[in-house]
């Protein structure tokens, strides 16, 4: 197995091999985090660039923590205190922070296309950390790699995918890559929210929350944000949590060992009643840890295998 | 009333497209029995309604009535609208959501929804808002309201100018299955017109509505519809140019309805000649083009229902210059006398006024078991008499407002029961 591309910028760029081989790759990384020493030297001498446009919690320490238990060198920059706050432009900056040789850029961004954009001005690797509402691929790699911990094979699975899904790079991530595999994807949400032009036979776009979780194998709910409620889509948050909460009494329609992932940040009792997450029904945190594990494998695939 | 027996009627039947004389047998509210000659019940406990040479139609349902409460109780209440109704020949009334408060939470829903079932008259049915307060600015609870027993959502009163607010109020409301009914009117090009532009306005020397304000709207809704395949429904059509329109929407097959007023295919500018505030409304009376273009579309069978955009307002409100009352006239009492007329001049059949006035209502707003005269439906029935003279006097009129440019007309045509739910009303 290897992967060529300099860059992870879209899931629609992975093989269905190829994201096998990131999440067998994952496998491997994992161990390390549940070592005493958490370090290998794998990406000493690399230095690698993290680029955040827009606030993340999650995903930039998942990134760091994954570029330290690897070795590499890591400088995260600020956006609200560097050039690009004194009108710099995007590319002016990336041409800027290239002639200071990084092996990678690591790009969170709330404009879509802005992780391609700069992965065709640099030579440098560019990791897609989450660019507009557009795709988020290593979300969607740790969705896989959480669901093949508790199912053997994704093909013929039902997976619904609950919530806003036309802002969700998260969704858009998910279901091109969960459709590879050959899942069967059921969307559910406010009309308003869903996307309008599929042209695919496995995603459908169910009539009601009940339709998308009966017998449901995996359930993937999206968080929905309040700046939702203006540009009209959608009434109140209350309306919200009325109508397209995930209750215990909806999830009783799903298969006995449903898998319940979110990509946080969750709003309990909004899309998901916080007495599910108590129960511990979901596997929020698993893909938490296994987001550290696949983005070590991002890094080592797209940087192990080149020599700058 | 328990048990009824409505005999020797032409039963009307829209649900099977049958007119065919029958006798029709209630029990506790429902329709138990429709047979071919006497049905072979009797004794003392059965009501007769002896219908020889009558109509029987499904309960009429007029889809679009503005009831005053909460709110406005100087106008109309929910209980002097009902009575209007009834009196009228509907079995069902659904009223629009700009009272005040507007009905766009659950807990005015509810409070309508409640009063009216203390009645014991008609059906009322509520149609919620699209936008919170109508104000067109963010959309209203509308699973809400839906759950709490609105069967529609409109802005009635005021179009949803944001096109794009229109456009998610379409999907958010598809999203419950919810029927979105559209006021259509460009409202920057009404402007401080008050009634239809013309050779009348320009006369009177008063500001105008262009025909355009209310064409360009219906267009744009038109493609919303098809665009995002919604189901959308279009309030009170009044003009030639709107005809065409529907026309082409209905050519190609787009999932949208329309309807038009009594008043619409009934009198025309001229009516405001005098000064006439009780002939003011929005949209305005047209020209005779116009009205003659709605009467064809009836016949053609373009439009999908007629209603009768029942608008109290009191006669202070309208004892005053043509500036300053308010658009809107009162319809319950006059909108079947005058769609009768359009089945006497030929341009509608028994059939086509059930479809109109009682099938297609019920149908675009899902009325259960209602709009048809079959087994098992509720006893909702209007008996006809369309041979019977009689004038509409003002002191006669059950509304609370008395604002009609029809008082002292004499009418050919008119309900002589109606039946709710098995109960009689004799009117």
């Amino acid at each position: 197995m290897s992967y060529v591309k300099k860059d992870l910028i879209s899931i629609n760029d992975l093989s269905k091999s190829d994201i096998l081989y990131f999440v067998e790759t994952a496998k491997e990384f994992k161990k390390i985090s549940l070592q005493d020493i958490k370090k290998v030297p794998t990406m000493r001498g690399k230095t690698i660039l993290n680029l955040f446009f827009e606030p993340s919690t999650r995903t930039k320490t998942s990134f760091e923590i994954a570029q330290k238990r690897l070795s590499a060198d890591t400088i995260n920059l600020s956006i609200s205190q560097s050039s690009v706050a004194k009108g710099e432009s995007l590319s002016d900056t990336i041409l800027n922070l290239q002639a200071m040789k990084p092996d990678a850029f690591i790009i969170r961004h709330y404009e879509s296309g802005a992780p391609f954009f700069i992965s065709n001005i640099t030579n440098a690797s560019v990791i897609n950390a989450g660019d507009g509402i557009n795709e988020h691929p290593t979300q969607c790699l740790l969705d896989i790699m959480t669901i093949f911990e508790h199912k053997k094979e994704i093909k013929s699975l039902k997976i619904a995918i609950i919530g806003d899904i036309f802002h969700s790079r998260v969704a858009r991530s998910d279901i091109a890559g969960l459709s590879k595999l050959g899942a069967e994807i059921y969307l559910y949400g406010p009309q308003t929210l869903m996307p309008r032009f599929i042209n695919s036979d496995n995603i459908k776009i169910a009539g009601s929350m009940e339709t998308a979780v009966k017998e449901a194998d995996v359930i993937i709910m999206l968080r929905v944000q309040k700046e939702r409620t203006s540009f009209y889509f959608i009434p109140s948050i209350e309306e919200y949590r009325n109508y397209f909460k995930l209750t215990s009494e909806i999830l009783k329609l799903a298969s006995k060992d449903v898998l319940i992932l979110h990509p946080g940040p969750v709003n309990r009792d909004v899309e998901i009643s916080g007495s599910i997450i108590n129960s511990g029904k979901t596997v929020i945190l698993d893909q938490v840890e296994n987001g550290i594990a696949i983005r070590m494998a991002c890094l080592y695939i797209l940087l192990g295998g080149r020599h700058s | 009333m328990e048990k009824l027996l409505i005999k020797n009627g032409i039963v009307v039947d829209p649900a099977t497209d049958t007119q065919v004389k029958r006798d029709i047998y209630i029990e506790n509210g429902l329709i138990k029995e429709i047979a071919y000659e006497s049905i072979g019940k009797n004794g003392i406990d059965i009501n007769v309604i002896d219908a020889n040479n009558l109509y029987v139609l499904p309960g009429l349902v007029d889809m679009h009535v503005h009831l005053r409460e909460p709110g406005f109780e100087y106008k109309e209440t929910i209980k002097t609208g009902m009575e209007a109704a009834i009196a009228g020949g509907f079995t069902s009334i659904c009223c629009m959501p700009n009272s005040n408060p507007v009905n766009d939470c659950k807990e005015v829903n509810s409070f309508i929804i409640n009063k009216a079932k203390s009645f014991d008259l008609c059906n009322l049915f509520t149609i919620g808002a699209i936008s919170r307060g109508n104000k067109g600015l963010n959309l209203a609870n509308i699973g809400d309201l839906k759950h709490s027993g609105a069967v529609g959502v409109s802005d009635d009163g005021r179009p949803v100018e944001d096109s794009s607010l229109m456009a998610r109020a379409l999907l958010y409301a598809k999203t419950f299955d919810m029927p979105v009914i559209s006021h259509s009117e460009d409202i920057k090009l009404r402007g401080k017109g008050l009634m239809n532009e013309g050779i009348i306005s320009h006369k009177l020397g008063v500001n105008g509505i262009p025909s355009a304000s209310e064409e360009i709207a219906i267009f744009r809704d038109i493609k919303l519809a098809e665009y995002y395949g919604a189901s959308l429904h279009i309030a009170h059509v009044s003009t030639k140019g709107s005809v065409e329109l529907i026309k082409m929407a209905k050519n190609k097959g787009i999932n949208i309805t329309f309807e038009t007023c009594p008043h619409y295919f009934s009198i025309t500018e001229e009516s405001l000649l005098s000064y006439n505030t009780n002939a003011k409304m929005n949209p305005p009376l047209r020209t005779m083009e116009d009205v003659n273009a709605i009467k064809n579309a009836l016949k053609e069978g373009l439009f999908d229902v007629i209603a009768s955009d029942h608008a109290p307002h009191s006669e202070d409100e309208k004892n005053t210059t043509l500036d300053e009352a308010p658009f809107g006239i009162i319809g319950l009492e006059t909108s079947l006398a005058l769609t009768l007329k359009l089945y006497h001049e030929k341009y509608l059949s028994m059939l086509d006024i059930a479809k109109l006035m009682s099938f297609n209502p019920a149908r675009i707003l899902k009325l259960q078991n209602r709009g048809g005269i079959r087994n098992g439906n509720i006893a909702d029935i209007t008996i006809v008499d369309p041979g019977k003279k009689w004038t509409y006097k003002k002191e006669n009129i059950k509304s609370l407002s008395k604002n009609s440019p029809f008082i002292n007309k004499i009418f050919k045509g008119a309900a002589l029961y109606v039946i709710i739910k098995g109960k009689i009303f004799n009117l």
